[in-house]
């Protein structure tokens, strides 16, 4: 009777035993991956090794130079050579992550009858004329003519030239070693026409470390898809001047041909206002020997703030915003002039302020205060204006006075006030900009992502960054490739997907739910659970080391 | 209609002519007006008015796509000078001279009634309306409790009201005026006086009544130059009797009702109080899509009978999407109420869109009754640049009646609001009684039973075997 009562005992102990393993296998084998697979935030997947990658990407930045030789440039038997192409490359030195390499793709060939001919005339410009008409280059690529060494085209002491367009004339060399010494006569031009280190150091100046030129290229505006104008008038005292702008005509005259040349870089929104009784923050100084008063250099920070309040332009832009003031000061404080570091006057009376825009003093001429009564009316000179606002949106877009090499003739600026290298010069620097920019983004929103695992990703956001990632390839590829125009709407696309996503609202919604606060909630079901299986897993091992060590101690 | 009502920042954009004038006016003029209204309760009204137009062709096609014509309506905002820096802006001359000195925030915020608003509308420069100005008009009206703050005095001053005084012409106003308010006292000197004695008068039917007002007009250079400022003040030689204000003749009432989070009903009222005339009233009707609203249970009643709308425009809601918008025009019998009701669910919403302050309830926006009012007295049309600004935002077109926009309260509707720890109980309560009945389930399948054999002992039965002892019966 015991020993049934014992077998049938051990048989219970047995499948007891076996209840408490099949609990905790079904626990662990089903239960939680189940858990686990209910309770996950949706994150699709995203390309993170494509965005490590970008990090370590290498700008290849091809300009395409065609070289034309005219017949008596170079010397005959090298002519003979003609066509062939030669490359120079060269790593521009930054300390940036990314490497980037200007490439400059020389292809040589002879001039063409009517080339010649036009190159045979008597000056640049009707060369230029004849030259022009029949092709259309495409952005980025440059046309360099090799005249002869004794070609009247050119004033005797230059050596080249640079045109408006994409041409530039340079002069040839009877000499043995002729190639050389003209490819590096044109790798100079180019360089001036296209890229140098300086542009692309501006263009990344956000993202390269600080040295003490960085104040400097942090001039211009970021890249953006559209930048907003906004020209003000600012006329403190109504009551004794009545001024009048004729705004309309000024923009259409200088600002627009402006704007439609720079229409490839981005949208702009011109818009003009009038305000009244709008002071600057500073008390402007007394100079009796001139009986006028002057601002130093020193107070002109000073000076923004207090009016930036009343433009009011920035609230409803989605674009940076560009303020041109022009400031008309009081009959208390006329006349009024800008001091240099050295305390002379600033011959324009005006100055800028870096990625804000620019402010001109415009003093009424004192004549006509004597025969009439207040107010005054006063017509603004809107050339003398507009000259001094239109070169301080040159500098405020990053198009900078040229660094022309040695000898070298740079023709007049074209009706717009801009080149057609420059705007080719702008957009090789806003595409690098932007690569930059994008891959940044990409990268910092990879990381946030890595490191908060809440995060919920949407297909959209994740959609959003696998274009982000495919254009910013594009773009690098048409760089490489020497296609500015199609790189640089790649660059744009690169960015605004990248934003997109970084600040696609969805991220967030679950932002505010910690791993910590989830595993408190899931106690009342983890304690109970757990603690008999583990209990029972425990006993299990113990008993059966007990049971095998028993064998051994009696063997 | 004293209490303290929460600001409106109406952004009005009407769009279609608003008026015309025959004379070519300069550009960017500026006209400015100060209406002060002296009511018989000792409260002070003042409206500031400013218009500023410009001829410069900021539309270049007359005509308006009404397809992307927008309704949108805020229906609460908590006051605050934030709303006042912006709007000060808009002014040419800001706050520095004209008028505009006497717009002190921390005075205008201390007041029982602020409404502040912004119309832009394109006006005719001339009568076939060939070209178009356009035009900003900037009004903002407070009632000044003077009774409580002038200690039981209902005398007031401009420096009392605004703690500041008008000094100066802005130079760029064209016009630049304050109206004071003395219809009713004017028959005699002897009930007030206002001070300095105005140097001319103005006569006038506004909203259907014959008012007069005493003109002071900054730009006369004698106003000014007599004592560098201008300080108008009002002294009443004798109290004026606190009588009623007259009932206006159009009014409304909006609420509420119902019981329980599920249904609930809107009703407005209208009041018509003209003796004899009937008049039409616009009533346009947005309603948020959380309350569902039941056409078929819209009803209109006037003086107990159906009253049949002669024009009804409905446009469903779509959840997440677009309002309910509800416009209809209804005819008013004379000297009635009539009352629009309409039933309506309350919709639940998801989690994430409740506001901060659920428990607060949600905010229906007012509706909007446009009306022309029959007026008593008889009005000549008004000459659109000649007349007084408060007198032109809606010109009278014949003078048998005038127009008049009222919007009622905003309401207060409470939504069924779920307590938002409601996950977490759930997910704690249920994982509990999981965890429960898996304990005894596993404790069942996992426990090993043995037969015992049954053993003496036991109290129970050691008390049985004692009875059974006393009985004489064998022990168990």
């Amino acid at each position: 009777m015991a020993a049934a009562g014992a077998a049938a005992t051990d048989l219970e102990v047995a499948r007891g035993r076996r209840a408490a393993l099949f609990f905790a296998a079904v626990a662990i084998v089903l239960g939680l991956p189940l858990w686990w697979k209910t309770t996950e935030t949706y994150r699709a997947s995203l390309p993170y090794s494509q965005i490590s990658g970008l990090n370590a990407l290498q700008l290849r930045l091809m300009v395409p130079v065609t070289v034309v030789f005219t017949r008596e440039s170079v010397p005959l038997d090298d002519q003979e050579k003609l066509p062939f192409t030669v490359v120079h490359e060269r790593e521009i030195p930054l300390k940036y992550k990314m490497k980037i390499k200007c490439r400059f793709q020389k292809a040589y060939r002879r001039a063409l009858d009517h080339e010649e001919e036009a190159l045979s005339s008597g000056s640049v410009q009707e060369a230029e004329a004849m030259l022009d008409e029949p092709q259309e280059q495409a952005e980025g690529s440059l046309t360099v003519y090799v005249i002869s060494e004794h070609s009247s085209l050119l004033p005797q002491d230059m050596m080249s030239y640079i045109g408006p367009k994409r041409t530039a004339v340079v002069r040839g060399i009877m000499h043995r070693e002729a190639f050389n010494i003209i490819g590096r006569r044109i790798v100079q031009v180019a360089q001036a026409m296209s890229l140098t280190e300086d542009v692309l150091a501006a263009a990344l100046a956000d993202h390269l470390p600080e040295d003490k030129w960085s104040a400097e290229k942090r001039r211009p505006l970021k890249s953006s898809l559209g930048y907003e104008i906004t020209f003000s008038l600012l006329n403190p005292d109504p009551k004794s001047h009545d001024v009048h702008w004729d705004i309309e005509g000024a923009v259409r005259r200088y600002v627009q041909p402006f704007l439609n040349a720079l229409s490839a870089a981005g949208n702009f929104s011109v818009d003009s206002q009038i305000l009244y009784y709008a002071m600057l923050g500073v008390n402007p100084r007394f100079d009796s020997a001139s009986s006028s008063y002057y601002l130093d250099m020193h107070s002109l920070p000073h000076v923004i703030n207090p009016v930036e309040s009343r433009l009011g332009s920035s609230a409803a832009s989605l674009y940076p915003v560009l303020n041109f003031l022009l400031y008309v000061p009081e009959l208390a404080h006329s006349p009024l002039y800008i001091q240099d570091k050295d305390g002379a006057p600033v011959a324009t009376n005006a100055f800028h302020s870096p990625r804000w825009g620019g402010i001109m003093v415009y003093n009424v001429d004192s004549k006509t205060y004597n025969a009439s009564v207040l107010p005054v009316r006063v017509e603004v000179d809107m050339v003398r204006v507009m000259e001094v606002f239109l070169a301080q949106l040159r500098l405020l877009f990053g198009i900078a006075q040229p660094q022309v090499p040695p000898k070298c003739l740079l023709s007049g600026p074209k009706s717009e006030g801009l080149m057609t290298w420059e705007l080719d010069r702008l957009l090789w620097a806003r595409s690098v900009e932007n690569l930059a920019t994008a891959t940044t983004t990409l990268t910092s929103l990879a990381q946030l992502l890595g490191k908060i695992s809440n995060i919920v990703i949407k297909d959209d956001v994740a959609s959003e960054v696998y274009k982000a990632v495919a254009a910013v390839q594009k773009s690098a590829e048409e760089l490489a490739s020497g296609h500015l125009a199609s790189a640089f709407v790649a660059s744009q696309e690169a960015v605004t997907s990248s934003e997109l996503a970084f600040f696609d609202p969805s991220l967030l919604h679950l932002l505010y739910f910690p791993d910590d606060q989830k595993f408190a909630i899931y106690i009342p079901l983890f304690l109970p659970m757990a603690v008999p299986i583990l209990l029972s897993l425990v006993k299990i091992f113990l008993e059966t080391r007990k049971s095998w060590r028993k064998p051994e101690k009696t063997d | 209609m004293a209490a303290a009502m929460p600001l409106a920042l109406l952004v009005l954009l009407l769009l279609g002519p608003g008026g015309w004038c025959l004379a070519e006016p300069p550009r960017d003029s500026l006209r400015e007006e100060l209406v002060i209204t002296p009511l018989p309760s000792g409260d002070v009204a003042a409206t500031f008015q400013f218009r500023t137009r410009w001829d410069s062709e900021l539309q270049r096609k007359g005509d308006t796509d009404h397809y992307f014509l927008r309704y949108a309506v805020l229906p609460r905002e908590v006051v605050c000078t934030e709303n006042l820096t912006p709007w000060k802006k808009l002014l040419p001359c800001s706050s520095k001279a004209g008028l505009s000195v006497l717009l002190k925030a921390d005075r205008l915020f201390h007041t029982s009634y602020h409404s502040q608003a912004v119309h832009i509308r394109p006006v005719c420069r001339n009568a076939r309306c060939t070209s178009i100005s356009w035009e900003l008009r900037q009004t903002l009206s407070v009632v000044f409790d003077a009774f409580i703050t002038g200690q039981g005095k209902k005398d007031w001053s401009l420096f009392r009201m605004f703690s500041r005084t008008l000094t100066e012409p802005c130079p760029l106003a064209s016009e630049s005026r304050v109206y004071v308010d003395i219809t009713t006292y004017n028959q005699d000197n002897e009930t007030l006086e206002v001070h300095p004695p105005p140097t001319t008068t103005y006569q006038d039917v506004i909203l259907g009544a014959r008012k007069t007002y005493a003109i002071y007009d900054l730009l006369d250079t004698a106003m000014i130059n007599n004592s560098r400022n201008l300080n108008i003040q009002l002294k009443w030689k004798r109290p004026p009797e606190n009588e009623a204000p007259p009932v206006p003749f159009l009014h409304a009432q909006r609420y509420v009702s119902g019981y329980g989070l599920q249904k609930g009903e809107l009703s407005t009222l209208l009041y018509n109080t003209h003796p004899y005339r009937a008049f039409p009233v616009l009533l346009l009707d947005t309603v948020p899509w959380y309350l569902r609203l039941y056409v078929h249970t819209l009803t209109i009643t006037s003086k107990g009978k159906e009253n049949k709308p002669s024009y009804i425009h409905y446009q469903p809601a779509q959840d997440r999407l677009q309002p309910h918008l509800l416009e209809m025009l209804i005819q008013l019998p004379a000297n009635s109420v009539t009352k629009v009701s309409i039933q309506f669910e309350r919709a639940l919403l998801k989690w994430t869109e409740y506001t901060p302050d659920p428990n607060h309830g949600f905010y229906v926006s007012p509706s909007v009754l446009s009306a022309l009012v029959p007026s008593m007295v008889a009005a000549k049309p008004v000459d659109w640049e000649e007349s007084p600004l408060f007198n032109s935002l809606f010109p009278v077109s014949d003078g048998s009646n005038y127009f008049v926009r009222l919007y009622t309260e905003p309401l207060l509707v409470n939504l069924p609001t779920p307590d938002f720890s409601m996950p977490y109980n759930v997910i704690c309560l249920t994982c509990t009684v999981v965890a429960v009945c898996y304990g005894s389930f596993y404790n069942l399948l996992t426990r090993t039973f043995h037969i015992e054999e049954p053993r003496t002992g036991g109290l129970a039965k050691r008390l049985a075997n004692l009875i059974r002892r006393a009985r004489g019966v064998p022990p168990l």
